[in-house]
């Protein structure tokens, strides 16, 4: 039994040493080898070409929520190909490992699933979400940053640093081989000895801290920082839902602090929470993970059905339809989501009673979210609907959703689940909604601004590839898994002798390949759309006929967002402008430019995240002298920043006006072609 | 902060130049007049911190709560609690507390000296709460008690160190505001600082007083 790190003698690089690369396994040291490869060959062409400076001064030390959230959704966006590697090396040793061995070794394998939910749900899923409501929540509220810029910037490094200290396990150690849910007592000292956990723990921890300050910051911003006129009902519903998810994060994530700072003082001082000796209470892990891990699944999926309630009311040329009771539903859920946990473990044994009333709970969900699904489909009824790639991800998400919806409700029921607990239909059910939801809103979002955050489109074309090769990857991977799962298949088997899965686990492994594909009509859809960026110009500012207020504003929009602060009427303030500007066929006037104040760049959070990553590192191989250095640090720069005396930088009107004025002439031209089509129109 | 400091002299940023009233209310951040002021972000966003920060602490005690009869045959509450010890480190903490708060109202006086003089002893008395609360925690692992005897010292020293290091944060950022306000005087970031400051100290005496009564007391109950 290994003993608590307080018994044991202390070295220099305490636990680290020579040994602490995998030698002897060649997959995760060519992986890990290419990594690290691609990583030099990027910054070292970084460094030749002068870019350093650039990067510098206008993205690292960068507290425009603008750029902070084109950095989250590129960490998510890179992060889910680490992630999808991972899915492709499991379905394949699931294809060659009947009655065999496969080429993956079980501590290999284990840590392979286990790094491949940690990191789709924390590092890809997550930085997505948070990045498309960073860069277009303020946009839609009409204002011209978050309410906290700086920690804003410290939250987005704080994440890369958890992502960072994942990968490095990948060659420097191990990885967890717990799941990525990580109960104990697996998870305990005496069953996972080396540092594998650790690096889970201090991964999740830190950047866990940085998505609970972004939480803070977007509560803040959204409950006080509208434009003049923006009320609780004229808000739009992206921002309502962002509302929701990050009142959950709020909420939730201390939860996990709490739990994973409980795991790490078992396993770190030799505490007893949930270790099987001195009265140790396992269950109570799973009982705090799950407190946490349910809400988190909203934080997810709530942004995304915020997403597609845009996409369908612009893409359906209609208002959303029922929009108050969408608001209701979304904050039903929020509600809701916090008294299901426990059907994550229904065979835990609390009894038919407790069991019935968490199964009722996770059933009132659907209800929500089902008048969320028939709002959706009245909002494109009688309406003009043009299936451009945003759109066709949200119709892919809303059938897909919707099965994996039914799933659910089956796993609702508890009886049902104690037969369905950790089968793959289990994994078939939760990557059903999550990819379903939260990835198709992904990738419908980024197709959807990215035209307002890069002032191009991206092609058309390759998007509806991807969409397409996507959307048949996800059913031809997932709905054998429901299959195998039917049939008695457990999650996280790394070999199987019966032979009555193999058809199902094969097509899913062909299922990849597509999936594969669409990844790679993704990477040719941007390559090809920033070599084409000039025809591809969006020169409005509005490329999708929009409604709300983040298309008021140019593509790019300037640092300062808007020029004047919009004055909201109703809850679709940019149509009502638009209406208005066509009706009268004239722009409003030109307003009187003030000069603007704008935070300062600051390198706060990158220094800070910086020595978290020393933190963390030091932390997981137990080197006490560089966790004092970190935390010194970390204290000097928190000292350093407080100690700033100008907090922001003007941008003079003369500026100003002259950004506008060239919008304002884009919108004029766009105006007089609206004004002869419309003619045009009326004649014939 | 962002440029919104200036939200409650009328009409900041030339927005009503259509059809708004040139006198308009403070914006309260409700929607109807635009973002609120820098000082009421920024307390918000503290409140809306401490909030999460409860919500930490409620795992603790939901923890103890759990754990708390899970002694594995060793000593429990009454066996290690000593309530003298108890009843000065409340008493330290809510004096502090009460020093906190008189250093807010030296601060609406604009008293640099009795601002500086309230936090010294503001910190003096968390000092002290802190080395009871260390002397405590020694002593109990000397008597062999320690976090690694049972679940149930686990789930106490994890609640009743996370309200110290709690604590010991407190302590450097007051440090760090003495000095701040030493160089810099009264400015109005310091001051929504020393804001924060306040409501923070407040809010571990609140948590204090939940630990004192479900810990201490129900612990010393025979």
């Amino acid at each position: 039994v290994p003993t608590p790190i307080i018994q044991q003698g202390a070295e220099v690089f305490g636990r680290l040493g020579w040994q602490s690369i995998p030698w002897d396994q060649p997959i995760p040291l060519a992986a890990g080898g290419t990594v690290i490869l691609v990583m030099l060959c990027v910054i070292g062409w970084v460094v030749v070409k002068g870019y350093v400076p650039y990067l510098w001064r206008e993205w690292i030390t960068s507290v425009d929520h603008k750029r902070i959230g084109v950095m989250y959704t590129m960490l998510g966006v890179v992060m889910l190909f680490r992630g999808f590697i991972d899915a492709a090396m499991m379905r394949s040793q699931q294809a060659v490992a009947f009655q065999a061995p496969g080429f993956l070794p079980p501590q290999h394998y284990d840590q392979i699933f286990t790094a491949h939910g940690t990191i789709m749900i924390f590092f890809a899923a997550m930085p997505m979400m948070i990045g498309l409501m960073n860069f277009v929540i303020p946009l839609q509220l009409g204002i011209r940053d978050v309410a906290f810029p700086t920690l804003n910037s410290t939250s987005f490094w704080l994440t890369a640093t958890g992502a960072l200290l994942v990968n490095i396990s990948l060659v420097v150690g191990e990885f967890a081989q717990t799941g990525w849910v990580a109960y104990p007592p697996l998870s305990e000292l005496r069953y996972s000895p080396g540092v594998g956990v650790d690096y889970y723990i201090w991964s999740l921890l830190i950047s866990g801290v940085g998505t609970l300050m972004t939480g803070i910051n977007l509560v803040t911003t959204i409950l006080k920082m509208r434009a003049p006129g923006m009320t609780y009902t004229r808000m739009p519903m992206y921002t309502w839902t962002a509302l929701a998810a990050n009142l959950l994060i709020v909420a939730a994530f201390p939860v996990l602090t709490a739990t994973l700072a409980m795991l790490a003082l078992d396993r770190y001082l030799g505490f007893h929470f949930f270790t099987d000796t001195a009265g140790g209470n396992m269950m109570m892990y799973v009982n705090l993970f799950w407190a946490w891990g349910h809400p988190e699944v909203y934080i997810l999926v709530l942004p995304a059905f915020g997403i597609f309630s845009e996409i369908f009311s612009t893409f359906s040329s209609k208002p959303l339809f029922g929009y108050r009771s969408m608001v209701m539903a979304t904050m039903a859920i929020c509600l809701i989501s916090f008294t299901v946990w426990l059907h994550h473990f229904f065979t835990m044994g609390a009894g038919a009673d407790v069991n019935a009333v968490f199964g009722i709970a996770t059933s009132l969900i659907a209800v929500a979210t089902g008048v969320k699904i028939y709002n959706w489909i009245f909002t494109m009824y009688g309406g003009s609907v043009r299936f451009d790639t945003p759109m066709l991800w949200a119709l892919g998400f809303m059938v897909t959703f919707v099965i994996g919806g039914v799933t659910g409700v089956l796993l609702a029921v508890p009886p049902a689940d104690f037969a369905l607990h950790n089968s793959l239909f289990l994994v078939a059910h939760f990557h059903n909604v999550i990819i379903g939801g939260v990835l198709f809103a992904g990738f419908a979002g980024i197709t959807f601004w990215f035209p307002k955050a890069f002032g191009f489109r991206l092609h058309e074309g390759w998007g509806k590839a991807t969409f397409w090769l996507g959307l048949a990857g996800f059913y031809v991977v997932f709905m054998p898994l429901y299959m195998a799962g039917l049939l008695g298949m457990t999650r996280r088997l790394q070999h199987y002798e019966v032979a009555s899965w193999r058809p199902w686990v094969i097509a899913a492994s062909l299922g990849i390949i597509v999936m594969a594909a669409g990844g790679a009509c993704q990477v040719i859809q941007l390559v090809v759309s920033i070599r084409r960026r000039h025809q591809l110009r969006d020169a409005t500012g509005d490329p999708w006929d929009g409604r709300s207020l983040e298309w008021a504003t140019s593509s790019p929009p300037p640092a300062f967002n808007f020029a004047v602060l919009p004055q909201v009427h109703g809850t679709e303030p940019y149509w009502q402008i638009k209406r208005r500007a066509i009706e009268t066929q004239q722009l409003a006037e030109q307003p009187d430019y003030q000069d603007i104040a704008l935070p300062r760049n600051s390198p706060t959070g990158f220094i800070t995240a910086f020595f978290c990553t020393l933190t963390g590192f030091a932390l997981v191989w137990h080197i006490w002298w560089l966790m004092g250095v970190g935390l010194l640090a970390a204290y000097v720069v928190f000292v350093w920043f407080a100690w700033r005396d100008v907090h922001e930088k003007i941008v003079p009107a003369q500026v100003v006006e002259r950004l506008d004025r060239e919008r304002r002439r884009a919108r004029a031209d766009w105006l007089q072609r609206h004004g002869a089509e419309a003619g045009a129109e009326a004649a014939a | 902060m962002t440029a919104t400091t200036v939200a409650h002299e009328g009409d900041p940023y030339k927005v009503g130049h259509h059809d708004r009233p040139a006198q308009q209310p403070a914006a309260t951040g409700h929607g109807d007049a635009g973002p609120a002021s820098t000082n009421v972000i920024v307390a918000y966003g503290f409140w809306i911190y401490l909030l999460s920060d409860i919500v930490m602490f409620s795992c603790f005690f939901a923890a103890h709560a759990v754990l708390q009869s899970a002694t594995a045959q060793g000593p429990a509450g009454r066996d290690l609690f000593d309530a003298n010890r108890v009843a000065i480190e409340t008493a330290c903490l809510l004096a502090s507390s009460f020093t906190c708060g008189m250093s807010a109202v030296a601060t609406q006086l604009r008293s640099r000296l009795w601002t500086e003089l309230m936090l010294l002893l503001t910190g003096g008395l968390g000092l002290v709460f802190l080395l009871l609360a260390g002397s405590e925690f020694t002593g109990l692992i000397h008597q062999g008690a320690g976090p690694d005897r049972s679940a149930f010292l686990s789930s106490f020293f994890a609640l009743v160190g996370c309200h110290g290091l709690h604590v010991t944060a407190g302590l450097l950022w007051l440090g760090t505001m003495m000095a701040q306000v030493l160089v810099k005087g009264f400015r109005p970031d310091i001051l929504r600082r020393l804001l924060c400051f306040n409501l923070f100290w407040h809010a571990l005496d609140i948590i204090w007083v939940a630990l004192f009564t479900l810990v201490y007391l129900i612990g010393l109950a025979p």
